[in-house]
């Protein structure tokens, strides 16, 4: 796309000359291209992936996506597990919000064994989730200026998501793995004055939100760098199965707790933010937005749960317990969008199969294998964060 | 949605049928079936979204079940597709035509589960596993503790050195 600021968009006539299937004709040996590595260690890139680059002058022409430094092969080890040892090793399939994939186990578990759960840890549920959400934006939101130079929200940022672990430490014992959510219910209620301590902190995010405007979404140099830059065409949400905020970000209303509400989003007051602009700053935006109504879905879940009751159903043994035959998919909406587990039980005490669907699988590989090219490579780190892409996911 | 099951088992002659939990219907079918039913699914029943695809190894069947996970964004329905192919002749149809990142699942697939797909693009290429030989690590045969035992262990013992001899020996050899 055309950086209205500078017009660097070079003569795309002569080279590189585009072949009978569509594709750049790229000949390395005739001194025009350059073929450059980002990552798989690099501060520009999320986690551990890299990107081969050809690149003519800054610009590039071509982009593949290499994954696989990071796998750990979790989806075979669940083949040797019983159901309950699978939760250790699934809350690290996606690193930074580990609540979505034990969320989405359990209840894959307990559809498969016919279990129904108390409300009292439905609301329980709904507020880790929402809580794992807000310590994930209070990364990425200050963290899309970070790839641009602007590093003061990101240490902000950080500061105000420790307090968030502060309190799910106090809730669950752990501050990134909490392994809270298991099938049947939660593993305990909310500890003493808990209420008042994260209204508290929230209180402190409310501040964040509003100096994050300020320094990050009115900054000069961040609105010329991001805004127009890494367009994603809004045809291209369907062909890609984009999800969460990046298709928001293009005037889709996706968000799965609006549209399949599960556990009680249904009696939440809210809206899903969404915009048209469909740019790296468009992006960051909504996230923005996302946080703040974050924030408000926090408060309405802390005034509704219930003070007693049950916080876990009656299982089996677990060790001993056999699900019974059967297929299911669960589908949660993470901070990036839709976050599934397809599971398959063979009516044995192991899973047969349990299969991630995490955004970033079509996010950061073939959306953005395709969004990489003509990008400038000092916004190649920016692109990469404003789709939120993560590794882990793809690499199961 | 109903109404969409009984068009499907119509036009295709299976057995579409809802199942828990609440919005996923399932429909299984012969693998020659499936290209058609997407096309269908994607431009007549607007389901757009394409969410996934996977593999299960049914090795006592002798059989691979591979299921496309689509959704319908205006009826917020999803619908799961199962084709069984035979692991004898681990080959399926490509669908990357129909939605971009369907050829990422495939290059995935072929690596992990052996299953091919012709012609579909970079299908050959190394998804997460570079160099890797023998049989794909997802098939049930692959037995992950045999092959990290024989791959990992056991380690040799590195033998220590005194780093400040080491170094003194490396940098001045000739001094005492």
């Amino acid at each position: 796309m055309k950086n209205k600021l500078f017009n660097i968009s070079p003569d795309r006539s002569k080279y590189p000359t585009i072949g009978k299937d569509g594709k750049p004709e790229i000949d390395l040996s005739s001194g025009k291209f350059v073929k450059i590595w980002q990552g798989p260690n690099h501060p520009g890139v999320t986690g551990n992936m890299s990107l081969e680059l050809t690149v003519s002058g800054d610009e590039v022409v071509d982009a593949k996506t290499h994954v696989g430094y990071l796998h750990r092969g979790f989806e075979k080890l669940f083949e040797r597990r019983k159901y309950i040892q699978c939760f250790p090793t699934s809350i690290r399939m996606c690193v930074p919000e580990a609540d979505s994939n034990e969320y989405c186990l359990a209840v894959g578990t307990e559809k498969l064994a016919g279990i129904d759960v108390p409300d009292r840890a439905k609301w329980l549920r709904m507020l880790t989730l929402e809580m794992s959400r807000l310590q994930m934006l209070l990364r990425i939101v200050p963290g899309q200026g970070g790839t641009m130079g602007l590093g003061i929200g990101v240490q902000w940022g950080m500061y105000l998501r420790d307090l968030i672990l502060d309190r799910f430490e106090e809730l669950t014992g752990g501050r990134i793995y909490h392994m809270y959510i298991l099938p049947g219910g939660v593993r305990g209620g909310l500890p003493e004055g808990f209420e008042t301590r994260l209204e508290e902190n929230l209180k402190d995010i409310e501040k964040f939100v509003h100096r994050i405007d300020n320094v990050l979404y009115q900054n000069a140099v961040f609105r010329k760098r991001a805004m127009g830059v890494g367009y994603l065409d809004p045809s291209w949400v369907d062909e890609y199965g984009v999800v969460g905020s990046n298709a928001r970000a293009a005037g889709f209303k996706r968000d799965v707790r609006k549209d399949n509400p599960y556990l009680f989003y249904e009696q939440l007051d809210w809206e899903v933010p969404i915009k048209t602009e469909s740019d790296i700053y468009t992006r960051a935006r909504i996230r923005w937005y996302d946080l703040q109504v974050t924030i408000d879905l926090i408060r309405q879940i802390l005034a509704k749960i219930p003070k007693t009751g049950d916080v876990r159903a009656k299982t089996p043994n677990v060790m001993h317990w056999k699900i019974p035959a059967g297929q299911t998919y669960v589908k949660s909406e993470s901070s990036r969008g839709e976050f599934g587990f397809f599971m398959v039980s063979d009516g044995t005490d192991k899973p047969r199969r349990i299969n991630l669907r995490g955004p970033s699988y079509t996010h950061a590989v073939p959306l953005l294998e395709r969004m990489l090219i003509n990008t400038n490579i000092a916004d190649v780190g920016a692109l990469m964060v404003s789709l939120q892409t993560c590794p882990p996911e793809i690499e199961r | 949605m109903k109404e969409i099951l009984e068009r499907i088992n119509q036009q295709f002659n299976c057995s579409a049928h809802e199942h828990q939990p609440e919005n996923l219907s399932w429909v299984q079918l012969d693998k020659k079936q499936l290209v058609p039913l997407l096309s269908y699914l994607k431009h007549t029943e607007n389901f757009s979204h394409f969410v996934l695809l996977t593999a299960v190894d049914w090795i006592e069947n002798n059989e691979f079940q591979l299921n496309y996970l689509l959704t319908n964004h205006e009826l917020h329905q999803d619908i799961a597709i199962r084709v069984m192919i035979p692991r004898d002749e681990p080959e399926m149809i490509t669908a990357h035509h129909l939605w971009q990142q369907i050829a990422t699942y495939q290059r995935e697939i072929n690596e992990m589960y052996g299953i091919n797909f012709p012609n579909s693009p970079r299908v050959n290429e190394s998804f997460l596993l570079e160099g890797w030989e023998g049989i794909p690590p997802m098939r049930r045969e692959f037995d992950t503790k045999k092959y990290s035992e024989e791959t990992f262990f056991p380690r040799p013992r590195q033998e220590g050195k005194d780093p400040q001899t080491h170094m003194k020996q490396k940098l001045y050899p000739d001094e005492e």
